[in-house]
């Protein structure tokens, strides 16, 4: 049985004993093309009665729901990156002073994950559902939909599916959608609020929480848009339910963003403990031998080939490696490319990213970058690897946001994996491979922008 | 009651003023911007890096004081 689900896949799932936990499961009824409308979400999924039968609003201590307490049973985490799990977060807005705001974060700025805006395009109904039961959780009476303004056709998908939610019971009674700076660090949650407040798109130092004081100074919610699509399923199902998929302490599934040379990369579904080639294997399998696997994105770590036989997906399974799945980005390098140049175009792309607020990050990403071109290109100084590490010492826990770290985390975890190309390139220069087409997915001229965390709300 | 030093690193602009002044404690990084660590303030410097937290031109350097262990 495989354990994933493909997003492309056009033939059915084979069928299953009723043993077996089911997936998809947020890919459930995933049209070919365009966006499910909410009559045939609501036949796929049911309504929104679920929690109905035991009305949120009538909450005994402040705070409390049955749908946060299902979620806290659930072990539902975040997943937009840190993991922080999802009831603490509901029970902190439910618990604050007046009423609230709810924010879905689909602002993804990071190239190297689609799950979010595949989502909102593709099954905007079931975030708004999520949405939408965690607002009436928390006592938001206002829900934002924050979403990349590069991702045009989830900005519209998400826009026609509010259109079609209006006068439907429970709906929020203020709901729209936000485009938001295409850029690293836009949907990262100080950022996020002040972008919503009018402000640029860039992390604040010391903010106050948001769910004491977010949007407009009112408790806020922000969750990434996967997590409400699993709150819409948790809300219908139960906790019960969400733990038969996953591990004891990683429950559930996941959506995870696959690249490299396999026949289909893309978004697939799949419970956490799930082995690496099971994944691949449901993307079409690999299309050349595999070099190393980047888990988690641009602040992630690498894991080099020798270790991808038997991986299991699981942040449990991972840890050993110095790895977790962040966002669910698994972006896979294969034989024919370099892994110097890959790293070197990365990094220079992450400087790029930083909103040059902190010194460090300005100008210690800037010569990390610079350090690994000069070793890409074979004109480095003897001691380039040495500068690496202390231009990483240099940046990390430095800047206001978590940018440096992540970044500088990246690098290190390249050259480590990574070691004997890097030397190799520091002796002899270009190899054969740097002239090959780049592996690793970046957005197409999108560092270009002179500033592109700079304030642009839709009308 | 012990106090710990903080940069702000939005505000700074390295000036270098709180090298200056409180040189047991900060040093410059290659860019002119102030490293420091997270230990404790030693009480007879504490006056020494009050003094560094008002001189810096953009209020970036911080002494905060905190309750517990310390």
């Amino acid at each position: 049985m495989s354990s994933s689900t493909s997003l492309m896949t056009e033939t059915p799932a084979p069928p299953r004993s009723h043993a077996a936990p089911a997936l998809p499961r947020l890919l459930t009824g995933i049209p070919a093309h365009g966006a499910m409308a909410l009559d045939e979400h609501l036949a796929v999924h049911g309504t929104l009665r679920a929690i109905g039968d035991r009305p949120a609003r009538r909450r005994g201590r402040r705070g409390e729901s049955p749908l946060i307490e299902r979620i806290e049973r659930s072990g539902l985490r975040g997943r937009g990156g840190a993991g922080f799990p999802t009831a603490t977060k509901l029970r902190a807005v439910a618990g604050s002073r007046g009423r609230a705001v709810a924010v879905i974060n689909a602002a993804e700025g990071e190239p190297a994950s689609l799950k979010d805006r595949t989502l909102t395009q593709m099954l905007p109904h079931l975030v708004l559902d999520g949405g939408q039961f965690a607002a009436e959780a928390v006592g938001a009476d206002e829900l934002i939909v924050c979403v990349c303004e590069s991702a045009s056709a989830s900005i519209e998908s998400v826009a026609t599916a509010i259109d079609e939610r209006r006068g439907l019971a429970g709906a929020p009674a203020r709901m729209n959608v936000t485009a938001v700076p295409n850029h690293y660090v836009a949907g990262q949650e100080s950022a996020l609020v002040s972008h919503l407040n009018g402000g640029p798109a860039t992390p604040s130092f010391t903010p106050p929480m948001p769910f004491e004081q977010g949007v407009r100074r009112r408790p806020t919610l922000i969750s990434n848009a996967e997590t409400f699509a699993h709150i819409a399923l948790i809300a219908r199902h139960g906790s019960r339910w969400f733990r038969e998929l996953g591990t004891p302490s990683q429950p559930g599934s996941a959506l995870l963003t696959l690249s490299g040379p396999v026949a289909h990369p893309g978004v697939y579904e799949i419970e956490y403990g799930a082995s690496l080639s099971s994944l691949i294997d449901a993307a079409g399998g690999t299309t050349a031998p595999l070099r190393a696997a980047l888990l988690g994105g641009y602040a992630g770590t690498w894991i080099g080939g020798e270790y991808l036989r038997g991986l299991a997906l699981s942040d449990e399974h991972l840890t050993p490696h110095g790895a977790s799945l962040g966002a669910g980005v698994v972006a896979l390098l294969g034989e024919d490319a370099c892994p110097v140049a890959e790293v070197a175009r990365v990094a220079r792309w992450l400087a790029g990213q930083s909103t040059r607020q902190c010194g460090p990050c300005v100008n210690g990403l800037d010569a990390l970058a610079s350090t690994l071109e000069e070793i890409a290109a074979g004109v480095a100084q003897a001691n380039a690897t040495q500068r690496i590490v202390r231009l990483g010492s240099l940046v990390r826990r430095r800047g206001a946001c978590g940018h440096p770290d992540g970044a500088v985390n990246f690098i290190a975890s390249a050259l480590e994996t990574f070691a004997a190309d890097f030397s190799d390139h520091a002796r002899h220069g270009r190899c054969d491979a740097c002239m090959g087409p780049a592996e690793l997915p970046l957005p197409v001229s999108a560092s270009n922008a002179r500033e592109p965390w700079g304030s642009t709300p839709l009308p | 009651m012990s106090h710990r030093l903080r940069v702000n690193p939005i505000a700074c602009e390295a000036h270098g003023m709180c090298a200056e002044l409180l040189p047991e404690r900060i040093t410059l990084d290659e860019w002119g911007y102030p490293m420091i660590d997270g230990e404790p303030l030693a009480p007879s410097l504490l006056d020494h890096a009050r003094r560094a937290a008002q001189a810096c031109p953009t209020f970036a350097l911080l002494v905060e004081r905190e309750r517990g262990r310390g």
